[in-house]
């Protein structure tokens, strides 16, 4: 009980402090803890594969990009209202997902995840030669952040602070749904089908439809992240679909802690800030990040989360002995 | 036409090749270590460079380096496999991968701290520099070399496999782990065997291709591997038959790609990589499990 009180007052402390950087911090502080937010997303919505359906995918990048590029030819080509964009861009995604998943949920194990390889470089392949559409390796430059339009009146989102809270909005709303999501029968279910796969086959579920199912969500929050992360710099990277983007939301869930909620969350700040540290004395974040991977699979695979709650448990039955 | 046709048959075989020296390894560690590695492009870069390095030091000897050099990379297989992979391998799938991922992390970042983040123009090969002249055309030397080279390592394989007392071991422990440690075979010991000859085919692939790439690059590795997985998954994964008739098939379409429909050249390998996923995960020449 006193456990789920502190959760709640962690989550509050949080929702306190990103209040507070968006009212009273200058523009990088702003621009880091966008980046952040945008990265949870991604992470989050990608754990609700790996972590809670223990399936692993290297495709997707392809989401985020879909997100990304939807975005963009839309405010390019259409019509710049943000909601406008991110909603061509998460339909790109769905759909995207929708046809990707349809075929990589036949599989599980190395074959699907190959699978997503496969499919996730076919994505890039086009990205990176339909130059005409989608700008090459140029990718789509100059969009721009027009004012959020409301009808009776609008909101401008061109300075970053005024942004920043656009970006808020879309975390806590990301946080709320994956939480329902997981908490629901159907995610149940998906971690069911994580624990013991026949069993839940024959309690007459379909594993495929519900394997797909959540592929589909995971692709849509990795579009949002697309859709948010394009906003923020103003223009797409072709290379954000390619395979070795896709390993980044593995790597931020597996820091986190894979088998928890607020993995994924705290896996993005470590990541991002660590980098921002390591990039100001070497160029060689790479190096840093391979050995701090090698560290979490050899001795800490329960990430960083995992270890603070398995050493809180710890600390909790100590004394209840005592 | 014909003529340009025979040129464009004689890339794609050299670049299947390629592909082959690194798939090769590959698919032997997946067949018996049932890992799949990330890291295989790094020892095909790793191989690259030292082969490199060797040859600067060693008078411009082209073959000595191409002996020393992957046998230092062997050393880096040996590291790998005998205190990191082998405590993975009772884990899941997604651990083993991020593993040998984390190692190609490291390896890319080690490279550009040695050899600088640049590339690095190589050498051509002694004695197989220049190009003859096939049906009219000029056609480099050492690709045809390298086409002689690849089914030379195949057969090689082969014989090794299947008619050698050591092959029969390890293709023994690939059938059945449990067995073969019960009838005394040193599982343990025969995997890090197994790893290190993986690692010196990638590396060897690495060191023969310095002559053929012109530059050395940080991320040469990056780019063989996805096509090596490619090969791997088509061939079916573990099948060394497979994975050489995938290489082939790889090399001579995104040679025919490129010089056709040059947009959908990597469209297309991915198409046929995801297209046989579908169909045959066990691939074309795979066993069904």
């Amino acid at each position: 009980m006193v456990h789920r009180y502190l959760t709640y007052g962690l989550y509050g402390a949080m929702a306190a402090v990103l209040i507070g950087i968006g009212l009273f911090s200058g523009r990088f502080m702003l621009y880091m803890t966008m980046k952040v937010m945008i990265l949870a997303i991604f992470a989050m919505g990608y754990n609700l594969l790996l972590g809670r359906t223990g399936l692993l995918s290297f495709g997707h990048a392809a989401f985020y990009a879909a997100g990304a590029y939807g975005l963009g030819l839309v405010s390019l080509h259409l019509s710049s209202h943000p909601l406008l964009g991110i909603f061509a861009g998460l339909a790109a995604a769905f759909v995207m997902a929708l046809v990707i998943g349809f075929f990589c949920v036949r599989h599980t194990e190395i074959y699907f995840a190959m699978l997503t390889l496969a499919f996730g470089m076919m994505v890039f392949s086009l990205i990176w030669n339909l130059r005409s559409i989608t700008g090459g390796d140029d990718g789509l430059v100059g969009i721009m952040r027009a004012p959020l339009d409301l009808g009776f009146f609008s909101i401008p989102l061109r300075k970053a602070n005024h942004y920043y809270f656009f970006v808020l909005f879309f975390f806590l709303l990301s946080i709320f749904l994956i939480h329902r999501i997981r908490q629901s029968s159907f995610g149940l279910i998906l971690a069911g089908i994580h624990e013991n796969d026949r069993r839940i086959e024959f309690a007459g579920i379909s594993l495929r439809n519900y394997r797909l199912a959540a592929f589909v969500i995971s692709g849509v929050f990795a579009g949002l992240a697309g859709t948010l992360g394009t906003l923020l710099e103003s223009n797409t990277a072709p290379f954000s679909a390619h395979w070795s983007y896709s390993a980044q939301p593995v790597l931020v869930s597996l820091i986190g802690g894979i088998h928890t909620f607020a993995g994924p969350m705290v896996g993005g700040l470590i990541f991002i800030v660590l980098r921002e540290i390591i990039e100001r004395f070497t160029h060689n974040w790479m190096l840093w990040f391979g050995i701090i991977l090698l560290v979490i699979i050899m001795g800490f695979r329960g990430g960083v989360v995992g270890a603070l709650s398995g050493f809180a448990k710890q600390k909790k039955t100590a004394s209840t002995e005592i | 036409m014909l003529q340009s046709i025979v040129h464009v048959c004689l890339a794609g075989l050299s670049a299947g090749m390629f592909i082959w020296l690194v798939a090769s390894g590959l698919t032997l560690i997946f067949g018996v270590l049932r890992v799949l590695n990330f890291a295989h492009g790094s020892f095909y870069m790793l191989g690259a460079y030292f082969c490199y390095t060797f040859l600067r030091f060693m008078g411009e000897n082209f073959w000595l380096g191409l002996l020393v050099g992957p046998l230092c990379v062997c050393a880096a297989g040996f590291a790998m496999e005998r205190f990191f992979l082998r405590y993975v391998y009772h884990l899941a799938l997604p651990y083993q991968l991020l593993l040998t991922f984390a190692f190609v992390l490291l390896f890319d970042d080690l490279v550009k701290i040695f050899w600088g983040a640049g590339s690095i123009g190589s050498p051509a090969a002694p004695g197989l520099s220049g190009s003859i002249s096939v049906l009219g055309r000029n056609f480099p030397v050492y690709s045809l070399f390298i086409i002689g080279v690849g089914p030379l390592i195949a057969v090689a394989m082969w014989v090794f496999l299947e008619r050698t007392w050591l092959g029969c071991i390890i293709r023994a422990a690939s059938s059945d782990r449990e067995m073969a440690s019960a009838i005394g075979v040193r599982v343990p010991a025969l995997y890090t065997g197994v790893f290190m000859f993986g690692t010196w085919l990638g590396a060897i692939g690495g060191g023969l291709a310095v002559p053929y790439v012109g530059l050395l690059t940080p991320g040469m590795g990056e780019t063989i591997i996805i096509d090596a997985f490619v090969v791997a998954v088509i061939g079916g994964m573990g099948s060394l038959k497979g994975a050489f008739l995938g290489a082939l098939v790889i090399g001579l379409l995104s040679s025919f790609g490129t010089r056709f429909i040059p947009t959908f050249d990597m469209f297309l390998t991915f198409i046929l990589m995801a297209v046989i996923l579908v169909w045959r995960p066990q691939g074309l020449f795979g066993e069904s499990t």
